[in-house]
């Protein structure tokens, strides 16, 4: 057992949550294969994607895995920090967007 | 054993590769897992391929390389143990002669060699690094030499563009190595029936596994068709082998636990089948013959009695039919996933 909340040795080990609950374990990781396959998006495209929001839930795994799927896609570093601020405008954007709300309701408070 | 040579049981790669560090100790040995899946010892099913590595010069030095190649190295096969490889082929049983290297071109013997095997009708298998085909006029007559003979010509090229490119293999790598594609483009190479093969070989820059070969090849032409022009048949994936120069980076990078983890997790038994080993013989510059290249890189000559029978001068096809194939932690690279080989994925 570590003694961080995180272990590294934890992301090659995820397969094992099916250990519990065998059948809805296997089905999210059949859904999960399947949305990586090729499809309308390319595979480099899913990577990108998958890299910018693994930095929006902030999943250190999930930061690991998908920046080594973008470099064996050959995405450059500088197209993968433009893909981790496409996530951050959002994210951020999200939080500013908000702002209207608040702007709103303080001018309904208010003489 | 010849004077000259060095024969070593426990290369001092393969101890740091068993007990650098406590994970490294943790793993399984490679033979645990042969053994695990039905396929220890390893033995040989065939003599398909003769690999003949003539040379360790380069013209270059490039990052991954596991054989350490570069300008500075001497160690060159001389024309008499090259008389031996080709009358080791006389002798029948040998498909296709793969020529490698370093550089193989810079071998003084190269261009006579070449020509004795395609007197005999031999497969030739070429292993091409492309920059040393457009270094000087010497070796720019070099494909339309290669077109007459028929020869199969494997380069390297690590992706198709110039930042993953020169980042391992130097700067102006892929500017030269698109240059030498277009001179073989113009003979015929890589193009539909013109019968003259041109395949690509792909390694991963840096301390990964490659992806899948299908969908990287397809990658690969697209992008070398759009941007240059450029076609060619096959692109064949390696795994880059913890050894040599490599193993160097991945220690100095503080990748080798992680690496050596991901290989072993990787393990795939019908890849472990389908090894290389198991139907080639490597034959080093001085006549030694290994299992594989890698083998050869770690000085453990084939298991075949006493070391005199372990130079391709003696070459005797029942004793190395009967041989078991020398294995260890490094054997890992070729099992890992979709498999490993010089002729690209294995599974």
């Amino acid at each position: 057992m570590s003694n961080s909340y995180y272990d590294k040795s934890h992301l090659a080990k995820f397969g094992n949550i099916t250990e519990l609950q065998e059948k809805l374990g296997t089905k999210f990781f059949d859904y999960y294969n399947a949305v990586f396959e090729g499809g309308e998006l390319s595979a480099r495209e899913k990577a990108l994607i998958a890299l910018a929001v693994a930095h929006t839930v902030q999943c250190p795994y999930c930061i690991d895995a998908y920046t080594e799927t973008s470099v064996k896609h050959g995405i450059s570093e500088p197209e993968m920090m433009e893909a981790v601020h496409v996530a951050c405008a959002i994210r951020g954007g999200a939080s500013l967007v908000h702002g209207v709300q608040m702007m709103e309701q303080a001018k309904k408070l208010t003489m | 054993m010849n004077k000259n040579t060095v024969e070593i049981d426990f290369h001092p790669e393969l101890e740091l590769l068993r007990n650098r560090t406590e994970t490294l100790r943790s793993l399984p040995a490679f033979d645990e897992k042969l053994n695990e899946t039905g396929l220890h010892p390893l033995t040989p099913t065939g003599l398909d391929i003769l690999q003949v590595n003539v040379g360790y010069m380069c013209n270059m030095t490039c990052k991954h390389c596991h054989v350490d190649a570069g300008p500075h190295r001497k160690e060159i096969m001389p024309r008499k143990t090259l008389q031996h490889c080709l009358d080791a082929y006389d002798m029948g049983g040998f498909k296709t002669v793969d020529i490698t290297g370093g550089a193989p071109e810079m071998n003084p013997d190269f261009r006579w060699f070449v020509d004795e095997l395609h007197q005999r009708g031999a497969h030739v298998i070429v292993r091409s690094n492309l920059t040393i085909l457009v270094t000087n006029p010497k070796y720019r007559e070099l494909p339309a030499f290669f077109a007459e003979r028929g020869v199969e010509v494997t380069c390297s090229l690590p992706f198709y563009n110039r930042v993953t490119t020169d980042r391992q293999r130097g700067e102006g790598t892929y500017d030269r190595s698109v240059e030498a594609l277009k001179l073989l483009n113009d003979l015929g190479y890589g193009k539909d029936g013109s019968g003259l093969e041109l395949n690509l070989v792909y390694n991963p820059a840096g301390a990964f596994l490659p992806l899948p070969q299908q969908e990287l090849e397809a990658d690969f032409k697209r992008q070398l068709r759009d941007k240059h022009g450029v076609s060619f048949n096959n692109l064949f994936t390696i795994t880059n082998l913890p050894i040599s120069r490599y193993l160097d980076y991945l220690l100095r990078s503080d990748n080798l636990n992680d690496y050596m983890v991901t290989l072993v997790n990787a393990y795939n038994p019908v890849a472990a089948e389908k090894v290389m080993c198991r139907n080639t013989i490597s034959v080093g510059w001085d006549g030694r013959m290994f299992d594989c290249d890698f083998n050869q890189m770690l000085l453990m000559p084939v298991e075949a009695g006493d070391s005199n029978a372990t130079y391709i001068q003696n070459f005797d096809t029942e004793t190395l039919m009967k041989r078991r194939i020398r294995t260890g932690q490094h054997c890992f690279g070729c099992t890992a996933g979709a498999g490993s080989s010089c002729g690209g994925s294995l599974a």
